[in-house]
C-alpha cells in the first residue's frame, strides 16, 4: 500500500499530463466499476450509502469539477446527513481554491495558495505545479512555491523530502519551521514509521539525510527570522514614534510653546476623528462609489479645519481669558473636554465607524516575513509632512517669526506692534488643528468614539513633557524614543509591564532632568 | 406597603384632580349641559379607577434597572436599559404581573463601580424595587453583590461570566464559563470546528480574561495540549497598539493549526482585527474566537477585518426562530417608537435576549409564588422555563444560573453571524469550572451554596 501511494505520488509529480490518469484512477476504490462516468453522477454518487463509491465520486468531482459545481455542492450540503456534509467539505475546499487560483486578483491566488497546503490531497500539488511558471506575483509565486515544499515535505520518499526541505529553507519558510522540527528532532526519526526503517532502533540513511537537510533549513529560516523580527521591531518602534508625535505635536504647540494645559487636546483629536467619519458619510451618500477611496484625502484637510475653527471659537471664548492662569485652564479645559464627550455621545451615537479606504488597508511585502502595513506607512509619512511643515511655518516665514516673538517675550512684542491677542488664537488654533489631523489619522488603526481622546491624551503630555516643554525637537527626540523603546520592551515585558517599565522610565527621567530633553538655553521671561 | 411610593403617588393624583376640574369648570360655562354631563361622568370615573386600584392593593410592583447610561460602558449597557423596559411595556399592556402593573426605576451608575453600589442601596432601601435589572462588567458586580446579600435584594445579571461565583441574592441569566468559553475551545479542537493545536489567549488584563484564560489554560492542558502550544497575554484597558502582539500570533501561527482565543474588551478590539487583517493574517491561518464581540459591538465597528472569525454566544439575531423573528422586530419598533438613538437600526445580541427573558422569568416566578417576597420568588425561579427568543431556556434548579444552548457563530459582512455550530440541546450552567475546581459546587437547595464535592 505504502509503495503504491509513493508511487501515485511520484507519478503526480511528473506533472500535469497525468492529472486526468490520477484522479480517474482512485487510490482507494477497491474496485473499477465504483468510478463514475460523469460529473451528474458523481454528484448523484456522493450520497450514496457504499463509502467506496462515495470516495470514487469525491476523487472525479475534485479531477474534473469546477467553479459551476459550488451551487449545487452548496445546495446538497445544506441539506445532506453528517456523513454527506463531511464527504462535500473537501470537495468544495478544493473547487474553491483551484477558481480562487485562477483569479485576478493576486490576494486571491495567494491565499488559494497557501490554503492547498493545508489541504492534503495530492492533486493540488499538480495544481499549484501547473499555476506556477505562469505567476506574475513574486509573492504569489512564493507561496506557491512555499505550499509545493510543504506538500512534498510530507511525502514518503526521503529524496524528495530532503529536497523540499531543502527548498524551504532557502523560502526561509516561518510556515515549514514545525513540520521541519519534527523530522529533524531525534524522535522523529526511529520508530515513528516503523513499516520504512531497517529496525526499530537505527535510522536509515536516507533518514538520516532527511533529518540534516531539515536541521539545515530550520538554521537559516532562524537566523533569517531574527533578522525579520529585528526590522519588524524598528518598523513598529517608528510607527508607534509617529503615531506619537502626531498626537504630540499639536500639544507641543499648545502646551509647549503657549503654556497653556489643554486638557481638551484629547478630545480636539475626536473632534478631526469624526469629521473623517462626516467627510466618509458624505462621500457615500454624494458621490459614485467608485471616488469613495479617495475620500480619506479630502478628510484630512476637512479634520484639520474642523478642529482648527473649533479651536479658535474655544479661545475666542475662553482660553484667552484664563492666560497665565495654568490651573484655572486646566479645569476650564477638563470641563470642555467632558462637554465635547458627552455631546459627541448624544449627537452621533455608537454607530460610527470608518472604513479605512482600500488603498491603506494591507500591507507591502518587502521581503519574507517581513510585510508593512499602508496604514503605518501613511501615518509615518504624514507625521514627518506635519514636522516639516511646522519647520518650515516657524522658522521660514514672518508668521512664524512672529509666534516665536510673542513665546520668548510677549511684552516686547507687543511693544513692537505685533498683534500678540491675534498672534496667541491662531497658534492656538493651528495646534488644534494637528490635533484634528493626527484624530483623522487615528482613524487608520482604531475605533471612531466619544472616549477617542481619553485614550491619547496622557500618552502626548507624557511625550511633551518628556522631550522638554517649549523645544519641538524635544518632542520629535522623545516621541522616537518612548515608541521605540517601548517596542523594544514589550516582546519580553509583555503590552502591560512595557507601559509601566516605560512610565517608570520616564518619572525616573525626569527626576534626573526635570525639564525634559530640551530645554531652552538662555535668559528666559517666564522662568 | 410602600411608603414612599404613596407619598410620591398621591400628591401626582390629587394635583391632577383639581386641574381637571378646573377646566372642566372653565368647559361647563362656555358649553352646553350634555357636554358638562359627559365631563363629570368621565371625571367620577376617573376617580372610581383611582379609588378601586387603591382597595384593591392594585399599586404598581416597583423594579430597579442599574445600568449605566454614561461613561465607557454606556455603549453596551444602554441597550439592556432600553429592552428591559420594552419587556416592561410587553408585560404592562397584557395586564401587568398578577394585574399590578410594574413601575421601573432607572438610575445611572455612569460607568462607576462605587457609584453602582450606592445606586443599588438606593434602590433597596429608598425605592424598595422588588427586584433589580442591572450590571455588566464583573467588578460592578462584584460592587453591588454585598449590597444584595446584606439587605436579601434580587439582582438578575444578564451577561456571560468567568463563573466562580454562588450567589443566594443573583441569578445568572448570562452563560458561565462552560456555556461560552469551553465548548468554543472544544469546538475549535474537533475535527469539524477545524482540528486546532496551539491555542493564543489574549485578553484585557482584568477579572473575567484571567479567570476565563486560567479555566482555558487547565482545560487544554487537561486535554493534552502542551503547555508550549498556548500562549496567553493581556493588554491593559484601552490598548490601541497591538502591532507587537499580532507580530507574535504571526509567528506563533506559522505552519497552521494555531487560533486564537479572545477576551479583549470593547474599544481595543477594532485596532487589533485592523491590524491583524493588515499585517497579512486572515482568518482561515488563525481564527479569532471572541467572547466579548456581539452584534451590538460589531454595530460600531469596520467589519470588513473581521469578516470570518468567529465568536461563541448563546443567542445571535440571526436566530431563526418565530419567537426571536418577532422578539427582534419588537425591538426595533420599539427603539423606533421611543425615539432612541439609531431607531430601527438597533440589533439585538446575546446579553440583551439575556435581560430581556430575565424580566420575563421573574415574573412568572412572582406569578408562581404569588408575591413579590424575595424569598419566595427566588423558590420559584428555580426550575421555571420560558420561551426565550433563542429558544426554551430553563433555570438551574439550585445554582441560580441558566441551562442555554451554546452557538458558535461567524461574523459576516453585515456586522451579524452565521451560526456554525449548536450545541446538543441545552447546556448545564457550572458556576465552578470543572477544570479549576473539580472539588466545587454551588447549590442553594441541598446545600447552602459553595459546597466541597465529596470526591
Amino acid at each position: 500500500m505504502k509503495l503504491l501511494r509513493i508511487a501515485m505520488l511520484g507519478m503526480l509529480v511528473l506533472g500535469g499530463t497525468v492529472v486526468a490518469g490520477a484522479a480517474e484512477e482512485p487510490t482507494t476504490a477497491p474496485s473499477a466499476q465504483a468510478a463514475p462516468v460523469s460529473l451528474e453522477q458523481a454528484l448523484k454518487d456522493l450520497a450514496s450509502e457504499d463509502a467506496a463509491v462515495q470516495d470514487a465520486a469525491v476523487q472525479l468531482l475534485i479531477a474534473r469539477g469546477d467553479a459551476g459545481l459550488l451551487p449545487k455542492l452548496e445546495a446538497m450540503r445544506a441539506d445532506g446527513d453528517r456523513s454527506l456534509r463531511m464527504a462535500i467539505k473537501p470537495v468544495m475546499d478544493l473547487l474553491k481554491n483551484k477558481t480562487k487560483l485562477a483569479s485576478s486578483e493576486a490576494e486571491d491566488r495567494r491565499s488559494a495558495a497557501a490554503d492547498m497546503a493545508t489541504l492534503g490531497h495530492p492533486i493540488v500539488l499538480v495544481w499549484l505545479e501547473a499555476a506556477r511558471p505562469m505567476e506574475q506575483d513574486r509573492w504569489v509565486r512564493y507561496t506557491i512555491e512555499e505550499s509545493i515544499g510543504l506538500i512534498k515535505l510530507a511525502s514518503d520518499d526521503p529524496a524528495v523530502k530532503a529536497a523540499a526541505a531543502t527548498k524551504l529553507g532557502e523560502l526561509h519558510s516561518q510556515n515549514a519551521v514545525p513540520a521541519l522540527k519534527e523530522l529533524a528532532g531525534p524522535a522523529a526519526i526511529p520508530g515513528q514509521e516503523p513499516a520504512i526503517g531497517s529496525g526499530a532502533g537505527e535510522p536509515s540513511p536516507e533518514q538520516a539525510l532527511v533529518a540534516k537537510a531539515a536541521r539545515e533549513a530550520i538554521e537559516r529560516i532562524e537566523t533569517w527570522g531574527s533578522w525579520t523580527s529585528a526590522i519588524e521591531t524598528l518598523f513598529r518602534g517608528i510607527s508607534l514614534s509617529s503615531v506619537l508625535l502626531l498626537m504630540a505635536l499639536g500639544l507641543a504647540i499648545i502646551f509647549g510653546l503657549m503654556g497653556v494645559i489643554n486638557m481638551a487636546h484629547g478630545e480636539f483629536m475626536m473632534l478631526g476623528a469624526y469629521a473623517t467619519f462626516l467627510t466618509q458619510e458624505g462621500f457615500k451618500a454624494l458621490l459614485p462609489p467608485g471616488l469613495f477611496d479617495y475620500y480619506f484625502l479630502l478628510a484630512l484637510p476637512c479634520s484639520f479645519l474642523a478642529a482648527g475653527l473649533f479651536g479658535l471659537l474655544l479661545e475666542a471664548s475662553l482660553i484667552r481669558f484664563l492666560y497665565g492662569r495654568p490651573l484655572e485652564t486646566l479645569l476650564a479645559t477638563w470641563g470642555v473636554s467632558l462637554i465635547l464627550i458627552q455631546g459627541a455621545r448624544v449627537v452621533f451615537g455608537d454607530l460610527t465607524s470608518v472604513v479605512a479606504p482600500s488603498w491603506l488597508s494591507g500591507g507591502m511585502q518587502v521581503m519574507v516575513g517581513v510585510q508593512l502595513p499602508y496604514n503605518r506607512l501613511f501615518i509615518i509619512a504624514l507625521a514627518s509632512v506635519c514636522v516639516l511643515g511646522i519647520y518650515f511655518l516657524l522658522f521660514r516665514t514672518g508668521v512664524g517669526l512672529k509666534v516665536r516673538a510673542v513665546m520668548q517675550n510677549r511684552n516686547m512684542s507687543a511693544c513692537l506692534a505685533i498683534p500678540t491677542r491675534k498672534v496667541d488664537a491662531y497658534t492656538f488654533a493651528f495646534g488644534s488643528g494637528l490635533a484634528g489631523l493626527a484624530g483623522c489619522a487615528l482613524t487608520l488603526i482604531g475605533n471612531v468614539e466619544p472616549g477617542l481622546g481619553q485614550n491619547y491624551i496622557v500618552d502626548s503630555f507624557m511625550v511633551v513633557v518628556t522631550g522638554g516643554v517649549g523645544k519641538l525637537a524635544g518632542t520629535i527626540v522623545a516621541s522616537l524614543g518612548i515608541g521605540g523603546l517601548n517596542k523594544l520592551l514589550e516582546p519580553s515585558f509583555g503590552a502591560v509591564y512595557g507601559k509601566v517599565f516605560i512610565l517608570v522610565l520616564v518619572v525616573l527621567f525626569l527626576q534626573w532632568r526635570p525639564s525634559g530633553l530640551f530645554t531652552i538655553k538662555g535668559r528666559h521671561v517666564e522662568s | 406597603m410602600a411608603p414612599i411610593s404613596d407619598d410620591n403617588k398621591q400628591p401626582v393624583e390629587s394635583g391632577d384632580l383639581p386641574n381637571v376640574g378646573e377646566s372642566r369648570r372653565d368647559f361647563l360655562v362656555k358649553s352646553t349641559r350634555v357636554a358638562a354631563g359627559l365631563g363629570v361622568a368621565a371625571l367620577l370615573g376617573d376617580l372610581g379607577n383611582w379609588a378601586l386600584s387603591y382597595a384593591a392593593d392594585k399599586e404598581p410592583i416597583k423594579i430597579g434597572v442599574l445600568h449605566s447610561l454614561s461613561g465607557t460602558m454606556a455603549i453596551s449597557e444602554v441597550s439592556l436599559r432600553d429592552v428591559v423596559l420594552m419587556a416592561v411595556e410587553e408585560i404592562n399592556a397584557k395586564g401587568g404581573v398578577m394585574g399590578r402593573k410594574i413601575e421601573p426605576v432607572v438610575v445611572d451608575p455612569a460607568s462607576n463601580w462605587d457609584l453602582f453600589a450606592e445606586k443599588a442601596k438606593q434602590l433597596l432601601l429608598v425605592d424598595k424595587v422588588a427586584v433589580v435589572f442591572g450590571c455588566w462588567t464583573s467588578v460592578s458586580r462584584k460592587s453591588v453583590l454585598p449590597v444584595f446579600e446584606k439587605n436579601n435584594g434580587l439582582l438578575f445579571y444578564p451577561v456571560q461570566y468567568e463563573g466562580e461565583e454562588c450567589s443566594h441574592n443573583v441569578f445568572y441569566t448570562g452563560a458561565a464559563v462552560n456555556q461560552q468559553a469551553v465548548p468554543a475551545v472544544e469546538y475549535l479542537m474537533s475535527k469539524e470546528g477545524g482540528g486546532f493545536k496551539k491555542f493564543y489567549l489574549l485578553g484585557t488584563d482584568y477579572v473575567y480574561p484571567r479567570t476565563t484564560n486560567k479555566i482555558l489554560r487547565a482545560m487544554l492542558l487537561a486535554k493534552k495540549v502542551p503547555a508550549a502550544n498556548i500562549m496567553e497575554e493581556y493588554t491593559p484597558f484601552h490598548h490601541q497598539d497591538y502591532q507587537t502582539i499580532v507580530g507574535k500570533v504571526k509567528k506563533f501561527a506559522a505552519g497552521g493549526g494555531a487560533a486564537v482565543i479572545s477576551t479583549i474588551n470593547g474599544d481595543s478590539n477594532v485596532p487589533f482585527y485592523k491590524e491583524f487583517a493588515n499585517q497579512g493574517l486572515r482568518a482561515e491561518d488563525a481564527p479569532i474566537m471572541a467572547f466579548s464581540v456581539a452584534e451590538d459591538e460589531l454595530r460600531g465597528m469596520d467589519t470588513t477585518a473581521l469578516v470570518g472569525h468567529l465568536a461563541a454566544w448563546n443567542y445571535y439575531q440571526s436566530v431563526d426562530t418565530p419567537q426571536n423573528k418577532q422578539f427582534v422586530a419588537n425591538f426595533k419598533a420599539y427603539c423606533k417608537k421611543h425615539n432612541l438613538p439609531d431607531g430601527e437600526k438597533r440589533v439585538t445580541d446575546d446579553p440583551i435576549e439575556a435581560a430581556y427573558f430575565g424580566v420575563h422569568v421573574w415574573k412568572q416566578a412572582v406569578e408562581k409564588a404569588g408575591k413579590t417576597d424575595v424569598d419566595a420568588v427566588r423558590k420559584a425561579v428555580y426550575g421555571q422555563k420560558f420561551l426565550a427568543p433563542g429558544g426554551e431556556i430553563k433555570m438551574d434548579e439550585a445554582n441560580h444560573h441558566t441551562h442555554k444552548p451554546v452557538l458558535i457563530g461567524e461574523i459576516l459582512k453585515d456586522g451579524q453571524f452565521k451560526t456554525v455550530w449548536r450545541s446538543k440541546g441545552l447546556v448545564k450552567p457550572e458556576p465552578w469550572s470543572e477544570y479549576t475546581n473539580p472539588d466545587k459546587g454551588c447549590d442553594w437547595i441541598g446545600h447552602q451554596g459553595t459546597y466541597q464535592k465529596k470526591a
